[in-house]
């Protein structure tokens, strides 16, 4: 194996090449959700940091107090209870939506010829670069009561006063596709074009017709594509906070929108975190399904 | 002969869906009325209006200076734990390496905040540091979350090479570090400057995770327009951001451009070589 010889000779240095990255990314990514977890069995205190100690030593003796009463709090508050579904369903959604308008993109973009395959997804890649703040700022302009879109509409004669789609869940759903769309078509496209061309030759050959040959050969084959693309809109999506709170409304009821506001307006640290620790246990089977697939992917073997 | 398919229409479609909001928006920040819906006119007032707001341009020297660190360090150890993923096989806690590396990618930016301020929170009442959140902690959190994406761009570029011309260097007795520097780098320099880029853009996009963790005084652009976009929109507003959207897109462009240059001398390079070794 050839891989095993390049390991001889990474002895001495390997502990640091590992330690490294590992040492990093457990101390500032894996810790602080232990972190987390303690603090929302804590109490919201007026102190600095706002919230009482979990584990205390006095007389020799470690006491731990852990307080359920935040989560106590989130089952009996129906708020938390909507939010979070009102989440869930916005996020399927939009997975959804992204998924039917990506895929065909993707797919076009891998039957193009190669030289105009990096011209477009540039184009594709362009737009995730730039901040989605002013992605989502630019449809503010387009879709208030009196913007672009509604003096268009009512211009053209088509209606006679604003449709309210600003502060709506319809342009949450516009700006959520908007921008989550390029990270369904990376993914797919990258699948995509590995696919062996003749096997859709061989399908044809034997009298299959195209959309047959799409539904029972290609589909198929991008299932890891689909995956990453849909883990990569729906887990974002669910904790999404700079969308629902500049294009949503009073009706659009979303868990980052929720957490944000008793983190900064409420200024209550363990009820946030409660509300964390809550979403994270809902995302943790999608995050899983998404290592397994991208790690498959890194190593080399799907 | 090309076939004008359901797909090209819905990639056209597509592409317009994505460019013709930021198309709008450039174009109405040229707008002389102060009304954001009524034309009045082609204008640069609006520009030169952002040149007076003194608090704006601090916020963009902060942020351009925390994404330039970014970039940096996020690069580097992106690229370490892409190397760890790709050339180690088997070590202890393999498999948890693997998901902390790829797990920034999907997690909600509110619980990575509100998670990393809690542990800055805890470390200053614990070890005294950081004693104060501000442009420091945003660039722990910027790169803990940008390497991450530097990891996939570089690991899949890492997959490509071919490993016996590492192994021939070490054949010959080059030592890993030297094999790793003079030959591993300069293949994968492409996706490296690539993966700086990219995180230079997230960093300088991010306003959620900076947000949790920044402190008083260290109010980075992202945290500045959001302030004012959530009374509105106003033609400031458009002018910034038609500035911050033009200025990526061309840094984008130009580098794709050069890289796509570099890759094609290599490619011809590697061609004539070859042409050679067969006459």
């Amino acid at each position: 194996m050839k891989l095993s010889k390049l390991k001889r000779y990474l002895p001495k240095g390997r502990h640091a090449v590992i330690g490294v990255p590992f040492v990093w990314l457990f101390l500032f990514f894996l810790l602080p959700f232990f972190i987390v977890l303690k603090i929302s069995f804590a109490e919201a205190d007026v102190a600095i940091p706002p919230y009482t100690d979990v584990f205390s030593w006095a007389d020799n003796q470690l006491t731990i107090l852990l307080n359920f009463g935040n989560y106590v709090f989130l089952s009996e508050d129906a708020l938390y209870l909507a939010a979070y579904l009102g989440s869930l369903k916005i996020a399927f959604v939009s997975t959804l939506l992204c998924l039917l308008i990506g895929y065909p993109m993707a797919y076009a973009i891998a039957r193009a010829p190669k030289e105009m395959q990096t011209v477009y997804l540039l184009l594709i890649m362009m737009p995730t670069w730039t901040a989605i703040l002013i992605r989502v700022y630019a449809w503010m302009g387009i879709l208030s009561n009196n913007g672009l879109l509604n003096s268009l509409l009512m211009g053209l004669g088509l209606i006679s006063e604003p449709l309210q789609i600003l502060n709506t869940n319809l342009a949450v759903y516009i700006g959520i596709v908007y921008s989550y769309l390029p990270f369904m078509v990376l993914p797919l496209y990258a699948n995509l074009v590995k696919h062996d061309q003749s096997l859709l030759e061989a399908a044809a050959d034997l009298g299959s017709r195209n959309f047959n040959s799409f539904w029972r050969i290609t589909v198929p084959l991008s299932k890891n594509g689909i995956i990453a693309g849909c883990m990569l809109v729906f887990i974002p999506v669910v904790g999404e906070f700079v969308i629902p709170e500049l294009l949503g409304g009073p009706e659009t009821l979303m868990i980052g929108k929720v957490l944000w506001q008793e983190f900064f307006n409420n200024r209550d640290w363990p009820v946030a975190s409660a509300l964390a620790v809550v979403m994270l246990a809902i995302l943790l089977v999608p995050i899983i399904l998404f290592n397994r697939n991208q790690a498959k992917e890194m190593e080399g073997r799907a | 002969m090309k076939r004008w398919s359901f797909s090209s229409t819905m990639l056209w479609v597509g592409l317009l869906f994505i460019y013709l909001p930021m198309l709008i928006m450039v174009i109405y920040s040229f707008n002389a009325s102060k009304l954001v819906t009524v034309w009045g006119g082609w204008s640069m007032k609006w520009y030169f209006g952002l040149l007076d707001n003194s608090q704006l341009i601090g916020s963009v020297l902060r942020s351009l200076e925390v994404a330039l660190y970014t970039a940096v360090a996020a690069t580097a150890l992106g690229t370490l734990a892409a190397f760890v993923l790709t050339r180690v096989t088997r070590f202890k806690g393999r498999t948890l390496f693997g998901g902390l590396v790829t797990a920034p990618l999907v997690m909600p930016e509110v619980i990575t905040g509100l998670s990393l301020l809690l542990l800055f929170v805890a470390m200053a009442q614990l070890i005294g540091w950081p004693a104060q959140r501000g442009l420091l902690t945003i660039w722990i959190a910027h790169t803990t979350f940008c390497s991450a994406y530097v990891a996939v761009i570089v690991s899949a570029r890492l997959r490509e090479l071919d490993l016996s011309i590492e192994e021939a260097a070490m054949d010959l007795g080059a030592k890993p570090w030297k094999v790793f520097f003079l030959i591993t780098i300069p293949m994968i320099a492409p996706s490296l400057a690539a993966g700086a880029m990219m995180s230079f853009a997230l960093s300088l996009d991010d306003l959620v995770l900076a947000s949790f963790v920044s402190g008083p005084g260290a109010t980075t652009l992202p945290m500045e327009v959001f302030s004012a976009v959530r009374l509105g929109v106003k033609p400031e507003i458009n002018a910034v951001a038609s500035l911050i959207l033009l200025s990526v897109s061309l840094f984008t462009f130009v580098a794709w451009y050069f890289t796509r240059r570099a890759e094609e001398r290599r490619k011809r390079a590697i061609q004539q070589a070859m042409a050679e070794e067969a006459v």
